[in-house]
C-alpha cells in the first residue's frame, strides 16, 4: 500500500521536524511541542471519526480531564509517569461511561451527548473551585524528569513529547492493520454489513470511541506540563469543535489527516494571529465550501486529480 | 410555593423560547432529514439584524417584520440553495459538518466584522409584574408565553387543517408516497426552511432582551434546542414544544433550589436518561431502520 518512497518521506519529515526546534526560540519550540499535543488528540479522534464512522464533540473534554489529572496528581508530587497512564485510563473509563448510552442509538446522538458533556466537563472545571481551582485554575505544575534527568527545559521536554506523540501514532498504526482495527473500517463503511459479518457494532464502535478518549487523557497530561499551568478555557466546547473540524478538513479516515488538521488549527492560528477572528470566521466557511465541493478532504486533493486525469 | 409558582412560569416562558427554535430544528429534520448545528446562529443573526434596523430609526415592530424578510430569503431559501441542496444527497453526516463550520463562520464574523460586546436589546413587552395572590409574574413571561404560545398553536392549525401544511406533513412522513399523490415535494420543504427561518427570528424577538445580543449568545439557544428535539421526540412536532418547556422549567427548578451553577447541566442529564430509557424520544415513534 505504502511505497518505500513514501516511508522514507515519512521518515524524513518526523526527522525534519525532530530537529527544527534546535533552530527556534523558546516560543517556536512550544509551538512545536503544543502540535505534538494536539497531534495526540486528533490522532484518537481521528479513529472515532474517521474509522468509526462516529461524531464526537468532546475531544477538548478528554483533553481537560487528562490535564486535571495530571496536574493535580503531579501537584501532589506524584511522578509524571504515573500520572500519564492514570490519565489515559481514566479517560478510556469515562469514554465508555459516555458512549454506552449514547452509541445505543445512531450516529448523531453520539455529537449531542459528547457535546453536552464538555458543556458540564467545563462547569465543573470552573466551578469547583477546591479540586480544579476554578477559574484561577492550577498553577505551578512541575515538568516531568526522566531517570533523574530533569525535562524541565524546554528542548528536552519538545523531545520527550515528540517520541510519545510517535509512540502513540505508532499505536494507532498498529491497532489499525490488526483484525480489530479493519473491523473498524468495515463497521464505518457498511455497518449492516459488518454486523452480519459478526463484528458487534456497539462493542466496536464504544472501543473505538474510548480509545479515541485516551488518546486525548494521554495529550492533557502532556498538556498541564508543557504549560504548568490550567485553566477551564483550552477545554472549551468550542476547541472540541475546532479539533473535529480539522480532522475532517485534513481528510477523516486517512492515517495522516490529522497532521494537516492540526497544522490548520493550532499553527496557522498562531503565525495569524493579527488576524485571528477573520481566520476563524473564513476557516469556518471554508469547511462548509470544503464539504461541498471536497468531502474527502484537503489530502483527496491528489485522489480527485487522478481520476479526472483517467476519466479523460 | 409562591416561589415554585414562579419558578414554573418563568421556567416555561423560558422554556417556550427553546421549543421555538426546537421547533424549526424539528421541522427541518423532518422535511429533508436536515441537522442544522447553526441553529443558534440563526437566532442570533436576527437579533442583530433587528438591532442594525432599529439603529437606522425603525420601531421594534417594523424592525422584525424587516427582519423576518432578510431572514427567509438568506437563512430560509439561501441556506437550502447554497448549502443543503448540494450536502444533503451526500447523507447527514457532511451536512452536519457544513452546518458545524457554518456555525464557526457566522460567529466569528459578527465577531470580527462587527463587535465582540453584549449589545442591550429592548423588550417587546412592558416591563413589570402583575400580582395576584401574592405571586408576581412579569409581564415579559407572560407575554413571552403567549406570543410563543399563540405561534405554536398558529402553526400547527396550519399543519393540520389546511390542504398545504398537510401536504407538507405529508412529504414528512413519507416522501415518495407524497410525490406520487402530486404533491410538490421541493416546493412544501422549501416552505418548511422559510418557516424555520421566521420562527428563528421570533426566537430572538424574545429570547434577546434576556440574553443581549453577542455574537456567541446562539451556542445556549442551539445547544437547548437539539436537547429539547430529542427529548421529545425528534420526528414529532409536538414533542420539541415538550422538550423545551421541560428544560425550562427543570433548569430554574434547579437553579433556585439545587446549584445555579448547574443550571447549564440540566438539558444533559435528561437527555442522558431520555436515550438510555426512551431513546426514541417522550413522545417520538421508533423509526425502523432502512438498509
Amino acid at each position: 500500500m505504502t511505497t518505500n518512497l513514501q516511508k522514507l518521506g515519512l521518515l524524513a519529515g518526523v526527522i525534519i521536524f525532530a530537529l527544527l526546534p534546535l533552530g527556534l526560540k523558546s516560543y517556536g519550540v512550544y509551538l512545536c511541542t503544543l502540535f505534538c499535543v494536539y497531534l495526540m488528540a486528533t490522532f484518537g479522534l481521528n479513529l472515532t471519526v474517521g474509522y468509526a464512522g462516529q461524531m464526537s464533540l468532546g475531544q477538548a473534554a478528554f483533553l481537560g480531564i487528562g490535564a486535571y489529572i495530571a496536574a493535580i496528581g503531579m501537584k501532589a508530587g506524584l511522578p509524571f509517569m504515573v500520572m500519564m497512564p492514570l490519565a489515559a485510563i481514566a479517560c478510556f473509563a469515562v469514554g465508555l461511561a459516555l458512549g454506552f448510552p449514547a452509541l445505543r442509538v445512531q450516529h448523531h446522538y453520539l455529537a449531542f451527548a459528547t457535546l453536552g458533556f464538555n458543556i458540564l466537563v467545563y462547569l465543573v472545571m470552573r466551578n469547583e473551585e477546591k479540586v480544579t481551582g476554578g477559574t484561577f485554575g492550577i498553577s505551578g505544575i512541575p515538568r516531568p524528569s526522566l531517570f533523574g534527568y530533569s525535562l524541565e527545559p524546554s528542548l528536552p521536554f519538545f523531545w520527550f513529547t515528540l517520541f510519545f506523540t510517535l509512540l502513540v501514532i505508532g499505536m494507532l498504526w498498529w491497532l489499525l492493520r490488526s483484525p480489530w482495527g479493519r473491523a473498524f473500517a468495515a463497521l464505518r463503511d457498511n455497518p449492516i454489513r459488518a454486523e452480519s459479518l459478526g463484528v458487534n457494532i456497539t462493542a466496536y464502535t464504544l472501543l473505538a470511541f474510548a480509545i479515541g478518549a485516551a488518546c486525548a487523557g494521554v495529550a492533557g497530561a502532556f498538556f498541564a506540563a508543557l504549560v504548568q499551568f490550567i485553566e477551564p478555557a483550552p477545554f472549551h466546547f468550542s476547541w472540541s469543535l475546532m479539533m473535529l473540524l480539522g480532522v475532517i478538513v485534513g481528510g477523516s479516515g486517512r492515517f495522516l489527516g490529522p497532521v494537516l488538521g492540526t497544522v490548520v488549527i493550532v499553527l496557522l492560528p498562531e503565525w495569524l494571529r493579527f488576524m485571528q477572528n477573520w481566520y476563524l470566521a473564513a476557516f469556518g466557511f471554508a469547511v462548509v465550501v470544503l464539504m461541498i465541493w471536497l468531502p474527502g478532504g484537503l489530502l483527496s486533493i491528489p485522489e480527485k486529480f487522478a481520476r479526472k486525469g483517467a476519466v479523460k | 410555593m409562591g416561589d415554585l409558582i414562579q419558578l414554573l412560569v418563568s421556567g416555561t416562558a423560558t422554556g417556550a423560547i427553546y421549543a421555538l427554535a426546537a421547533l424549526g430544528f424539528t421541522l427541518l429534520w423532518q422535511a429533508s432529514g436536515t441537522i442544522n448545528f447553526a441553529q443558534g446562529e440563526f437566532v442570533m443573526l436576527p437579533a442583530f439584524g433587528m438591532l442594525f434596523c432599529m439603529g437606522v430609526g425603525m420601531p421594534l415592530w417594523l424592525a422584525f417584520l424587516v427582519t423576518c424578510a432578510a431572514s427567509m430569503l438568506i437563512l430560509g431559501l439561501g441556506f437550502k440553495r447554497l448549502i443543503v441542496d448540494p450536502l444533503i444527497k451526500h447523507g447527514v453526516i457532511p451536512l452536519v459538518i457544513a452546518t458545524l463550520g457554518l456555525s464557526i463562520g457566522l460567529k466569528q464574523l459578527v465577531k470580527a466584522g462587527y463587535s465582540a460586546e453584549a449589545h442591550p436589546f429592548p423588550s417587546p413587552f412592558p416591563s413589570g409584574q402583575w400580582s395576584i395572590f401574592g405571586i408576581n409574574v412579569s409581564y415579559a413571561d407572560l407575554g413571552t408565553l403567549v406570543l410563543a404560545g399563540l405561534i405554536v398553536f398558529g402553526l400547527q392549525t396550519f399543519l393540520n387543517k389546511t390542504v398545504t401544511g398537510r401536504a407538507m406533513q405529508a412529504c414528512a412522513q413519507n416522501t415518495d408516497a407524497a410525490r406520487v399523490l402530486g404533491i410538490d415535494v421541493k416546493k412544501m420543504v422549501l416552505y418548511v426552511f422559510l418557516i424555520n427561518a421566521v420562527l428563528a427570528v421570533v426566537a430572538a424577538l424574545l429570547v434577546t432582551p434576556t440574553y443581549l445580543a453577542k455574537f456567541d449568545m446562539g451556542d445556549a439557544i442551539g445547544q437547548k434546542a437539539f436537547f429539547a428535539a430529542i427529548i421529545g421526540g425528534f420526528n414529532q412536532t409536538r414533542g420539541a414544544l415538550l422538550g423545551g418547556v421541560l428544560i425550562g422549567v427543570l433548569e430554574n427548578v434547579v437553579g433556585f433550589y439545587l446549584s445555579p451553577a448547574y443550571k447549564e447541566g440540566v438539558a444533559l442529564v435528561l437527555f442522558l436518561l431520555v436515550i438510555l430509557f426512551r431513546p426514541e424520544g417522550l413522545l417520538g415513534k421508533t423509526e425502523e431502520r432502512k438498509v
